[in-house]
Parts: C-alpha cells; sequence; structure tokens
C-alpha cells in the first residue's frame, strides 16, 4: 500500500490524515502536493496525523522537513500528530523530534496552535 | 531474535533494474528471507529499511535510472547473521566526507540521513569502490544479538 491522505479541517486548523508507507516516489511526493496546495490556499495551521503511516524512509522524513520549513516559510505552523513508535523512534534518532512540535491528543493539539 | 528459530541456511541473488520497482522488490525479498531466519518485527523493520536506503542509493544516486545499468543484490542467512551485499554500476562518489546530518546546521536539510540510517539499524556496514566501477555495500544484522 502506498500513501494516502485525507484533508480535513477542524475550524480554522487543516488536518491531513495519512496512511501508509512514505517512501521516495509516490508516497513522499503525495505528501509534497498536499502540503503546497494548503500553504498556495494559504491555510497556516496545518497538522499532520500520522497515525496510520506504518512506514517511513529517509525520503518519508525529508518531505516532512521540507513541508515544515515551506509551512513555516510562509508564516505557518506545521504539527505532527500521533506519531507510532517507529516513527518516533526514527525522527529520535535524526534528532528531529525535537524540531518538530508533536502531540498525542488531536483536540490538544488543534488548541496549541496560536 | 525469536528464540524459537531455527533457520536454515540460505542465499539469493538477483540481477535488479535500475527502477524504484526494484527498491521494493529487494526489500521484500530480503524481509522475507529474514523472516525466514527467525528476525523479529523490530529487527525485520530495520533490515528492511536498511536495504530501501542502500538500494534507494544504488538506483538513483549510482546508476541514475540507467535502464542499461543493473543493481546487484546478494542476501545470505549462515544461521550467526545475515549478510545483504548491494552493488551497483555508476560512478561511484565520496563517502568518507559525507555530511554529518545530525550536525544542527543539517538538521532541516531534506536528503543525506540514508547512511546514517543505515549504520544505526545494521551491525556492520561497510562500502567500498568495486574495480569494475561503481559501489558495493555490505549490510550485516546479526543473528544473535551481542
Amino acid at each position: 500500500m502506498s500513501v494516502k491522505l485525507n484533508t480535513r479541517q477542524v475550524g480554522d486548523v487543516s488536518v491531513i490524515d495519512v496512511a501508509g508507507r512514505i517512501t521516495l516516489g509516490e508516497g513522499s511526493s503525495t505528501l509534497r502536493d498536499a502540503l503546497r496546495e494548503l500553504v498556495g490556499k494559504n491555510h497556516k495551521k496545518i497538522l499532520l496525523n500520522l497515525g496510520e503511516v506504518s512506514y517511513i524512509d529517509s525520503s518519508g522524513i525529508g518531505e516532512l522537513v521540507s513541508g515544515f520549513t515551506t509551512v513555516t516559510n510562509s508564516g505557518g505552523q506545521l504539527k505532527l500528530l500521533n506519531l507510532n513508535k517507529r516513527v518516533k523512534d526514527l525522527l529520535q534518532i535524526t534528532k528531529l523530534y525535537t524540531v518538530f512540535d508533536v502531540h498525542d491528543d488531536e483536540a490538544g493539539a488543534v488548541r496549541s496552535f496560536s | 531474535m525469536r528464540e524459537d528459530s531455527r533457520s536454515v541456511p540460505e542465499t539469493v541473488e538477483r540481477f535488479l533494474d535500475s527502477t524504484l520497482e526494484s527498491v521494493d522488490s529487494a526489500e521484500e525479498l530480503t524481509v522475507g528471507l529474514a523472516q525466514r531466519a527467525g528476525f523479529d518485527d523490530d529487527d525485520l523493520m530495520k533490515i528492511g529499511l536498511a536495504v530501501r536506503e542502500s538500494m534507494v542509493n544504488a538506483v538513483v544516486h549510482g546508476n541514475r535510472y540507467n535502464a542499461h545499468k543493473k543493481v546487484r543484490l546478494s542476501v545470505t542467512n549462515n544461521g550467526a547473521r545475515l549478510t545483504v551485499r548491494i552493488s551497483d554500476q555508476g560512478e561511484g562518489f565520496d563517502f568518507e566526507n559525507l555530511p554529518d546530518p545530525l550536525a544542527e546546521d543539517n538538521l532541516l536539510r531534506t536528503s543525506g540521513r540514508g547512511i546514517f540510517l543505515i549504520r544505526s539499524f545494521m551491525d556492520e556496514f561497510r562500502i567500498q569502490r568495486l574495480e569494475t566501477g561503481g559501489m558495493e555495500v555490505t549490510l550485516v544484522k546479526y543473528s544473535v544479538s551481542k
């Protein structure tokens, strides 16, 4: 299974539910396109729900970083929600866990946007 | 490693096209062999990711998707260790001067973490330039943790 995305609005926060594998090729480009589309529509508060992501490689990590930079440079905020242990471990060993604002609870994550 | 495993020594070798489909095939084939060798789910994920990163390097950076160039994959389980060798037919690269992806200035780079992840997830990692051109990486996972 490659990646599947569903974007929904919770108040003024755009939540992207991501499921599947974020790997080089279709997986990472799909995520990139979705984030760019939201930034292009001037969405400033984006929450990436990775709860159903089964696998992520270095290209997928690169897309998360790229998305973070793109959203931040446009004056917005990108936060992460529901990391499973494998994704969390990957972000920790690459020292990116502290770069991202990571949440385990959607309501709390939505409230955390300024 | 599962304690009840009784793995039978096994070797597979493939010459794969320089495509992203080959990356998936190599990962699938290696994880299948590692599963038969008795590695647990956590190790299977680590082995699979290390093979994926190595294959991406070979296909994308080594052979540059060249349809005339192949990637050789060899996977061996000898009961004590799983050894994966992946070689390409590319121009090679300066593997001794790779940027540190954990350096503060590099944290927000969008690439350059592949070899770091391979080193993190495997017990041994070697890389060498082949006399015939191209690079070969050797990945080893011990069946019994040291």
